[in-house]
């Protein structure tokens, strides 16, 4: 049997039951899911605030994955109220059991003074660039946003953080500083893979800077030639959302630590050893920092760096690459990150293993005593950041 | 028995094991079995005064000792104790 548009359009109506904004906006506010089934140009030009974008092209693949319970309220609307209609009786085929469809759709919303947000959206070669993020509902065009629109800082364009930064940089995290005071010296290029043999004695934060540039030109590279310190650390993290330490020594250590619990900025903590690397996410005052995982450090000839011992160059590499994963993870506000858990990692065994870390209710930097509104410049730091003498060793 | 698990930066002072069998009923007891073995990590693990420097940490089958009953944390049977000094390297 034939038939017209209309014989459809009568049947989803008496299908699908028909909702005014004003009771789509009740809904919203009871709960509901608000589906927006127009087409990606469309939902670009601006949305109903809080609505989930799923164009109607999609909605038998995606929907199960988007509303799981098939008895949550669903509202969904297009541009006019008729494609919603068929889009909703697809959904009403499906099971869902509360389903309705807005009248006069966004253009109605949009006139009658209701909320609505445009989306930030992504450049054609974003778009491109991206597609893999884009595909994983986890990330999508607002994590991709939230990425490019993030700020984070490398200390050390070393072992750790060259692998981080190229891959924070081919995610599309907008900002990356870098903060390193040192020349690239041939015996880094076995594992510091942002450098190359020709850039020998240049600054390493210029290297790096030409290295992610040429990578992905959506980052804008932040470079502080300079060697972090107590005076200068409050300066240099300002205004970043997430840190990456990759540095060498504990002095800098336990100065970026101090200061970064005081701004309430997370670190994620990697280092190396030979055939073995510790990784852990300091989230101030959420979990552990690093003071209380170690209060004090050890002297320096019990705690030789890799200049010293060696380091076999992919290990760097891998805890580098687990820094970036867990970095990502924090700006995009997924999974579990590695917070109050140290990660071992040992390259010969092949082998994870993980410890729970606990806050140290006796913290000098984030303990008890000291209150997570306390003011950043306050100045009530005066920690030790080298080997304390009572250790019992000849330091 | 017991095995402590010896980490890279104090395998040189170990005879280059990654584990070793101990005795003792608690982490003290089977921290002096391994310096009895290997005396030489003695200064890595304790003060003059005996006590164990703030940085090492002891775990007992993943729990912080700090947080247990420090050395008189009861060990035995397939309990793993885990050595974790701070490591600094990271260029």
């Amino acid at each position: 049997m034939t038939k017209t548009y209309r014989d459809l359009l009568a049947e989803a109506r008496a299908r699908v039951r028909e909702v005014t904004t004003t009771e789509a906006e009740l809904a919203a506010g009871d709960g509901a899911t608000i589906i927006d089934c127009r087409e990606d140009s469309e939902w670009e030009q601006g949305h109903v605030r809080g609505a989930r974008h799923l164009s109607k092209s999609y909605i038998e693949q995606d929907i199960e994955s988007l509303v799981p319970d098939r008895e949550t309220p669903v509202v969904v609307y297009c541009a006019g109220g008729i494609r919603s209609l068929f889009a909703a009786e697809t959904l009403v085929d499906m099971g869902y059991s509360d389903v309705a469809s807005m009248s006069g759709g966004f253009q109605a919303w949009k006139s009658e003074g209701r909320a609505w947000d445009q989306p930030r959206v992504l450049s054609p070669e974003q778009k491109s660039r991206y597609s893999r993020h884009l595909l994983i509902p986890e990330v999508g065009t607002e994590g991709q946003a939230r990425l490019l629109d993030s700020k984070v800082l490398f200390i050390g364009a070393g072992g750790l953080g060259s692998p981080g930064m190229l891959y924070m940089a081919a995610a599309g995290v907008g900002t990356i500083g870098i903060v390193d005071f040192d020349v690239v010296d041939a015996s880094n290029l076995q594992r510091q893979i942002v450098h190359r043999t020709d850039r020998v004695g240049m600054r390493k934060v210029e290297s790096a800077q030409m290295t992610i540039n040429a990578l992905n030109p959506d980052v804008d590279v932040v470079i502080h030639e300079t060697m972090l310190g107590p005076d200068n650390v409050g300066e240099l993290i300002a205004g970043y959302d997430l840190i990456f330490d990759g540095t060498d020594t504990f002095e800098t250590r336990y100065v970026l630590n101090d200061a970064a619990v005081r701004a309430r900025i997370p670190v994620v903590h990697a280092s190396v050893f030979r055939f073995e690397g510790q990784l852990t996410v300091f989230k101030p005052f959420e979990g552990p920092c690093y003071r209380c995982l170690y209060p004090t450090p050890p002297p320096p000839e019990l705690a030789p760096g890799c200049s010293v011992a060696g380091v076999l160059g992919v290990v760097p590499g891998v805890m580098g690459l687990l820094q970036a994963t867990e970095g990502l993870k924090v700006l995009l506000d997924i999974g579990d990150p590695l917070v109050g858990r140290l990660l071992i990692y040992d390259a010969l065994d092949g082998a994870f293993s993980e410890l729970q870390l606990r806050r140290d209710p006796g913290c000098p930097a984030c303990g008890d005593g000291v209150l997570p509104e306390a003011s950043a410049d306050d100045g009530v730091f005066t920690l030790p950041t080298t080997p304390a003498t009572a250790t019992g060793v000849n330091a | 028995m017991t095995a402590v698990r010896i980490p890279p930066v104090l395998r040189q002072q170990a005879g280059n094991q990654k584990k070793v069998e101990v005795t003792g009923s608690t982490v003290g007891e089977a921290l002096e079995s391994l310096l009895g073995t290997y005396p030489g990590l003695r200064e890595q693990i304790f003060t003059a005064d005996g006590s164990l420097n703030r940085f090492v940490n002891v775990y007992v089958n993943g729990r912080d000792v700090r947080y247990e009953q420090e050395l008189a944390t009861p060990v035995g049977g397939s309990d793993e104790v885990i050595l974790l000094p701070a490591m600094a390297g990271g260029r």
